[in-house]
């Protein structure tokens, strides 16, 4: 019979991947709006595109994970 | 040695399927892209037929049943195995034209092994047909599969959305557009790897059942090679149709909505295919896009087109288990029956693809709002 267990991870894993993925990502396009914003100022914004690289690297590990995952399989 | 006509019959049908799964399911990966415009359509449709082909080459495990247990494959044999495969591959492509002309995105998967039941079943019995886990591996699946990732895209299209309320609206439609690229493209790698193996396994099991090669062998390069060009190739030709109802009809999608959707469904596909729960693909896509919708405030979702989508999904495995009986009994009959049920299938395509030039959808108009077809479907010819 069906395994709900095994349900319950893939149901797990798909909400904590995608909302996690997805709000990185939210925060990061938040920080390039605030560079640009500071840019129009006059000011730096480094922190802001800082912030926004860093989470986009998380975005990019958690893809290459993805990857990792198709070709090990 | 001798190599008899269905066996050559069933490489050509399998190509011919596996081509029918790539322009079906190119709206999976592509639809909301192409949509937002993250994505020119010509370039979506070539970057998905790359991955696809990649896709095929990198998957190392091979499928070892092309039917998941669904119906007993050891029962197949010499004089039968073949024109059972046969039979449904014609249920499964005779049911993937029909969806796609109708514009509903549809599960390949189910297909043919609603046609496999069928032809099983006519050629071996009913024995040979497991039931349990029939329920235990399609039909629970989906029902499940466009629910966790539509809820996921829910949860994620809400929190994009809320997240960057305050952001101006350029730099968010943009962002997101550049993310979609990424999301589609995992999606599309992911769709490779799962269903070209599909059909390489189909063509492996034919020849070992025939006698061509020993059981348990991995499959020839070059049907690794044709397997990926074909669905490559498939991919590239695009399904327009489908792309218009998953990236149009069910919600208007926006940048942000898309690459949630995009997401979920790579995250879902992902996820089921390493921890063992099987989700359709087409579903998961699919209920991702719906998720997208609801998740975003004030956002309608055409329940009308969902609902047909799942009528579509609820007839998939019966009507192709019809035509794949039919066809599998028919083709068992010796040489004569086999050619008149290629003939009676080149015909049901011919005629698929010349009703749809009447109202054809292109790379050009696929993000008209206006739905697919419209008019009622022509009667198949004799099947």
């Amino acid at each position: 019979m069906i395994n709900w267990a095994d349900f319950g991870k893939v149901f797990a894993a798909t909400v904590v991947a995608a909302v996690l993925i997805v709000t990185l990502f939210s925060v990061a396009v938040i920080g390039l709006a605030q560079q640009a914003t500071a840019r129009e100022k006059g000011q730096s914004g480094t922190a802001p595109f800082a912030g926004a690289v860093i989470c986009f690297a998380l975005c990019v590990a958690m893809v290459g994970y993805g990857i990792y995952l198709i070709v090990a399989r | 040695m001798h190599v008899p006509l269905i066996v050559y019959v069933v490489v050509i049908t399998a190509l011919g399927f596996d081509f029918t799964n790539g322009f079906h399911d190119t709206a999976n990966a592509m639809a909301t892209s192409i949509a937002t415009g993250a994505l020119k359509p010509r370039v979506a449709v070539t970057i998905s037929g790359i991955l696809n082909v990649v896709g095929a080459f990198l998957s190392v495990k091979v499928a070892s049943t092309i039917s998941s247990g669904i119906v007993d494959e050891s029962k197949f044999h010499a004089s039968t195995g073949p024109y059972i495969v046969f039979g449904a591959l014609v249920g499964a492509i005779v049911w993937n034209l029909l969806t796609w002309f109708v514009g509903l995105p549809s599960s390949s998967s189910h297909a043919l092994f609603g046609g496999l039941i069928g032809a099983t079943w006519i050629a071996v019995g009913g024995g040979a047909v497991h039931f349990g886990t029939l329920v235990e591996k399609v039909i629970i699946p989906a029902v499940f599969s466009p629910l966790v990732a539509g809820l996921a895209a829910v949860a994620a299209t809400y929190l994009a959305y809320t997240i960057n309320r305050r952001t101006k609206a350029e730099t968010v439609t943009k962002g997101f557009r550049a993310g979609q690229t990424v999301s589609a493209s995992l999606v599309s790698l992911a769709h490779g790897t799962n269903d070209a193996q599909k059909t390489m396994g189909v063509i492996t099991l034919t020849f070992i059942v025939a006698g061509i090669q020993p059981k348990g062998s991995n499959p020839y390069w070059w049907v690794i090679l044709c397997c990926g060009l074909a669905i490559g190739l498939g991919t590239y030709i695009g399904g327009w149709r489908i792309i218009r109802t998953l990236g149009k009809g069910i919600t208007d999608v926006e940048s942000p909505q898309g690459f949630a959707a995009e997401t979920s469904a790579a995250a879902a596909i992902l996820a089921s295919s390493h921890l063992g729960f099987a989700l359709s693909t087409t579903h998961v896509c699919s209920g991702a896009v719906i998720g997208s919708g609801v998740g975003k405030r004030l956002a309608k979702v055409r329940w009308g087109t969902a609902g047909r989508m799942a009528l579509a999904w609820l007839f998939t495995l019966p009507a192709a288990a019809i035509v794949g009986a039919a066809a599998g009994k028919l083709a068992s009959t010796g040489a004569a029956g086999t050619v008149v049920v290629a003939i009676v299938a080149l015909a049901v395509a011919g005629g698929v693809y010349l009703a749809a030039r009447r109202n054809p959808v292109t790379a050009n108009n696929v993000n008209d709002t206006a739905a697919v077809g419209g008019e009622p479907l022509p009667a198949p010819a004799g099947v």
